[in-house]
């Protein structure tokens, strides 16, 4: 058997190191529990309240420092069962303005939950009905109110980026322990993305208060309080101005508009229609209006710019262009005939009457099917790839180095990726090796299976008018006390195509709103005076109703300041509300106002919902 | 068969079992106080977190009767296999484990919630005792004690993962009992000093410690080495070193940190010093050199897996327990408000269900990590010092017990018993009275939990079994 005796020593050292420990404890128990007078309570009526000292919520202002949102104090009436005495709740009801019989349904269910914890009693007293209170409240023991802040918008818009705030869910009290129940965190938008810096942190003051619920002061002089910080202060990166204007063309249509600085990636502007009033969902009022914003067909809380995906259309044949461009499978100076479409082995894609054969600028401008229907061909028949399996993957990558098929990254949650098919969509689709180019012709015009978000397609305008790169999108600018945001969005993301291939596209994209009349320019009615706008129209096809009305655009075109994208669904042609909503807002934040009041009027008078339903 | 039962009845150390008993009814008591609730009077109501707790007490007495009915040959036997299975639940606890407090810990099982980490303690207390009682194992062989860390390090990283740094804390327990088995003291030393480097990195800035370790290192060089000269000599050429590489940077114009300095400064100083040192057979000075350069790539290490590898989560919950993070309400707050809770008992107390500031949740995790609040303040400066005393005859009791022991593989389980309930018992009464950082892990016998009380339970009860059969235990 192992011996081990020449260390049985060490057991003294053991046990004097654990006794030793032991006797520090019970000199520091002795310290705190017997010398140290001042941790006892000076009568043993006297009860130590907590009070939360809740931070007020960081502000959030525009890009030009407009306050957007603030904070107005609000008050709940707590109250601690066990510390209630008999009172008279009737007159309690007359001084709260509200009716008995829900203050003693409170006060059971109160009970029900906890006699020693406190609950909320009533939720967000007026400040009026608060200051009455407060002189009566040595009548009620047991009750105190306890300060808190709502959200105050000045101005009302924005309300799908900015998010709301409500009360935690019992999921995050278990996942969080900062929170605690009845406690408000951001729900959705830039509320929620931020709310690690908007909340601030909570403190807590320690009173003591006598059995006639008057506060004696504060325990021990205030040494275990801990002070509330303040939120941080955001400054959104949107332009409130060039916001309410998008949200003012939008009326009565469904659809959004996403506007981007393209040297920065900043959001200047996120519509998505219908809307709601951010004020609806503050505080009392949120009970009354969300089940009716739920409930409503055309969803006012989805945020559109973000979380629906739709085809392109024709703002895909700028994309397919460039990649063609880069693989050296097209050349500007590439004819194709067009006679009313293209045609090849029994698939017929049709296209309007135009002059023909175009080069690719003018097959830009005028839009035509035939041309890109041979671009796409070219790129998925490149003779440099053995099989069609590794030309689609190559055009697929150049795709997601534009960013689509996934989410860009902005700083709001729930993005959605859109969509990109895979080769195994068409293996299970048709069977392997069982698909051509010539199957998948209609994603050369930007119909059939891509799904793209108007955020992406945004960001697709503001990578043109870089000529080759793009930052990642965010709608927050500056964080208060922060040297700057987050490392990302100050990154460059180059898409993998030469520079001189985008001024091709950009002289493409002039013509089609700039073009002589006449030539067969397909967005004129873009055209502003004095800004050089460079677009591209599209019109996604709808297997549900009308097509929507897609437009992608930036300007001024040699110093971009503003990349576009609009979508109205239902709207038809992509000319025909999607790009004069477009120039509106491109004239109204370089110009600051607008000279064609007839368009729009024209925007304005047109109503997409309620004319749709009437049919 | 009738004979072998009525001799053990009459073998087991019954003091032990009495104490065992005694402190989990005063528990019981407090944790009902605790989470007293008018409307729920009764003790064996399901619904109360005292009664469940009631319930898995009478569940231990099954267990417990379990664990003597075995016979020794089996702990023995199974030890290894045990040892495995409670690290594949602790691998399968991070794939399919549920998720409480920022934390994978718990495993579902028929809508019971067990907690593998609290099992793993008493399999590797079991492995250990087997693997030390082996005839040619000694702790004096650096293989074997690498193989005998190895045995205590696999389960204690894998609960790391979880993150449950509280528990992964205990295993630390462990080395009291290498100690008793003839661990060398200086190793012991330099064990502690870097699990104090560990918790020190995490908190305090990398260029800090790492001056503060090069500080010390020259310190200590004085110290032992007592040639004031060389020591100055050391620390003039790492300045140098340092100086010139700092300002070769700043006249390239590139940008370096103080970290890096230091850092590139003393390898390039392990180049200048190294001939001297062999030369003039520096031997300490040599070991010190070698122990520095392990701390700094240490913390080195250390800092990038926590801000390279760990998930965000993960690192909100270390920074939680560390209290860098810790407090919803700024930092101290659970501990202040535990003061305040066991300050305010006074010397007899407030009286049984008295307690104020117990009761209102002021105290965070009161029936759990933080039930000693509620003997503080209802049973005041006694109550405390009443637990306190109890446990270390408790404590004493089982040390008594350990070195009785005939055979090493009872003797190495009976430390380990002994490491593990003093760490519990010290590390959480200190937490609650501000002498020890907040790391949650339960009071023995007093916290609410069945996990923790089944796992204490059946790490006693296959002690008392041991030792019960010590004379005639041939392993
Ligand atoms: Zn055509």
């Amino acid at each position: 058997m192992k011996d081990t005796s020449q260390y049985a020593g060490r057991r003294y050292v053991v046990a004097g190191l654990v006794i030793l420990i032991a006797l520090i404890y019970i000199v520091r128990l002795l310290t705190i529990q017997v010398l140290d007078k001042s941790y006892r309570l000076s009568a043993s009526n006297n009860v130590l309240r907590h009070i939360t000292q809740y931070p007020a919520r960081g502000l959030i202002y525009d890009r030009n420092h407009t306050l957007i949102v603030s904070n107005e104090a609000a008050y709940d009436l707590m109250v601690i069962p066990s510390q209630v005495e008999s009172f008279d709740t009737a007159e309690f009801s007359a001084l709260l303005e509200v009716p008995e019989k829900d203050i003693r349904e409170g006060l059971r269910k109160a009970t029900v939950y906890s006699r020693l914890k406190a609950s909320i009693l009533v939720k967000q007293i007026p400040a009026v009905t608060y200051a009455r209170l407060s002189e009566k409240m040595y009548k009620y023991p047991g009750f105190y109110v306890q300060p808190r802040t709502l959200r105050y918008y000045n101005r009302h818009l924005a309300a799908h980026m900015l998010g709301y705030v409500g009360e935690v869910t019992e999921k995050t009290i278990q996942k969080d322990p900062y929170y605690k129940m009845g406690d408000y965190i951001g729900i959705s938008g830039i509320e929620r993305s931020y709310e690690k810096e908007l909340r601030g942190r909570k403190g807590v003051k320690i009173y003591l208060v006598d059995v006639h619920n008057r506060i004696k002061g504060s325990y021990r002089h205030g040494r275990y309080d801990t002070a509330a910080v303040v939120g941080a202060n955001l400054t959104a990166s949107f332009d409130a101005g060039l916001q309410a204007y998008g949200e003012y063309l939008m009326n009565n249509k469904v659809g959004s508009i996403v506007a981007l600085e393209p040297a920065t990636g900043e959001v200047l502007c996120m519509v998505s229609s219908p809307g709601y009033d951010p004020e609806l969902l503050v505080g009392r009022n949120r009970r009354t209006y969300f089940p009716a914003l739920v409930q409503d067909t055309l969803k006012p809380l989805f945020n559109r710019a973000i979380m629906a995906s739709y085809p392109p259309g024709s703002t895909f044949k700028v994309v397919n262009a460039l990649i063609g461009l880069q693989e050296k499978v097209l050349y500007p100076s590439y004819k194709y005939e067009c006679h009313a479409g293209y045609y090849a082995a029994g698939v017929h894609v049709g296209c309007h009457i135009h002059r023909s054969p175009l080069n690719l600028v003018e097959a830009i401008q005028i839009s035509c099917n035939a041309y890109f229907c041979n671009v796409f061909r070219n790129i998925l028949d490149d003779p440099k790839f053995p099989t069609i399996y590794q030309s689609f993957e190559n055009w697929k990558h150049h795709l997601e180095m534009f960013g689509f098929g996934h989410p860009l990254g902005i700083d709001l949650p729930n993005e959605l990726s859109g969509y990109l098919p895979d080769t195994s969509y068409y293996d299970r689709y048709y069977h392997k090796n069982g698909w051509s180019s010539l199957t998948l012709i209609s994603m050369a015009i930007g119909q059939g299976e891509l799904g793209f978000t108007p955020l992406q397609m945004a960001n697709l305008a503001a990578t043109v008018a870089n000529r080759g790169y793009y930052l990642t999108p965010h709608v927050v600018k500056e964080i208060e006390g922060r040297d700057s945001i987050n490392r990302r969005f100050r990154e460059e993301h180059l898409v993998g195509i030469d520079r001189k291939y985008f001024d091709i596209a950009v002289e493409g994209m002039d013509r089609v709103v700039n073009g002589e009349p006449g030539s067969g320019s397909t967005a004129r009615i873009a055209h502003i005076p004095d800004i050089r706008v460079c677009g591209k129209t599209g019109t996604a096809q709808n297997p549900h109703g009308k097509d929507h009305s897609i437009f992608m655009a930036f300007a001024p075109k040699d110093t971009p300041r503003i990349a576009i994208s609009v979508y109205v669904e239902n709207g038809g042609f992509g000319a025909t509300y999607a790009a004069p909503i477009a120039s509106l807002m491109i004239e109204k934040y370089l110009k600051g106002k607008i000279t064609r009041t007839w368009l729009e009027d024209y925007i304005r008078k047109t109503d997409l919902i309620h004319g749709e339903k009437q049919k | 068969m009738e004979r072998s039962r009525n001799n053990i009845l009459g073998r087991i150390d019954w003091l032990t079992v009495l104490m065992y008993l005694l402190l989990v009814t005063f528990g019981l008591i407090n944790i009902y106080s605790s989470a007293y609730n008018e409307a729920h009077p009764r003790l064996f109501d399901f619904s109360m977190r005292y009664g469940k707790q009631f319930y898995w007490i009478l569940l231990t007495l099954v267990i417990a009767t379990v664990i003597l009915a075995l016979h020794p040959r089996f702990y023995y036997f199974f030890a290894w296999p045990l040892y495995l299975l409670s690290l594949l639940l602790l691998v399968m606890v991070l794939v399919i484990g549920a998720t409480i407090h920022g934390s994978t810990s718990w495993i579902s099982v028929a809508g019971v919630h067990i907690q593998p980490s609290e099992f793993a303690k008493v399999a590797t207390a079991l492995v250990l005792a087997r693997y030390l009682s082996e005839y040619n194992v000694t702790l004096e062989h650096f293989r074997d004690l690498v193989k005998a860390s190895l045995i205590i390090i696999a389960p204690a990283a894998l609960i790391m993962l979880q993150p449950d740094m509280g528990s992964a804390f205990v295993f630390i327990a462990f080395i009291l009992v290498l100690y008793r088995e003839g661990l060398r003291a200086e190793v012991l030393l330099i064990g502690f000093l870097f699990i104090v480097l560990f918790i020190i990195t995490l908190i305090v800035d990398k260029t800090i410690v790492l001056g503060i370790l090069l500080g010390l290192a020259l310190l200590i060089h004085l110290l032992v080495e007592k040639k004031p000269l060389l020591t100055v000599k050391g620390a003039v050429i790492l300045v140098a070193t340092g100086g010139i590489l700092w300002l070769g940077m700043t006249l390239l114009h590139k940008g370096i940190s103080l970290y890096t300095v230091i850092f590139l400064s003393l390898l390039a100083g392990t180049v200048i010093l190294l001939p001297f040192i062999y030369r003039l057979k520096l031997v300490r000075t040599a070991i010190l050199y070698g122990v520095l350069i392990l701390a700094m790539l240490f913390t080195f290490s250390v800092n990038y897996v926590f801000n390279n590898i760990l998930e965000p989560h993960q690192r909100t919950r270390i920074n939680i327990v560390l209290g860098i993070e810790s407090d919803p309400y700024g930092s101290g707050y659970n501990v202040n408000q535990s003061k305040i809770a066991i300050g305010s008992g006074g010397f007899t107390g407030k009286g049984f269900l008295r307690g104020t500031q117990t009761k209102f949740n002021f105290v965070p995790e009161q029936s759990t990590d933080f039930i000693f609040c509620t003997v503080g303040e209802e049973w005041g400066f006694l109550g405390t010092f009443g637990v306190i005393a109890f446990y270390i005859l408790f404590l004493m009791r089982i040390l008594y017990l350990a070195e009785r022991q005939r055979s090493a593989f009872s003797r190495v389980y009976g430390y380990s018993v002994f490491s593990l309930f003093s760490f519990h018992v010290l590390v959480n009464i200190g937490m609650t009275i501000g002498l020890f950082p907040v790391i949650g892990i339960p009071l023995p016998f007093f916290s609410y939990g069945g996990s923790s009380l089944w796992a204490f339970t059946i790490l006693l009860f296959i002690f008392i079994r041991l030792d019960a059969d010590r004379l005639e235990m041939t392993f």
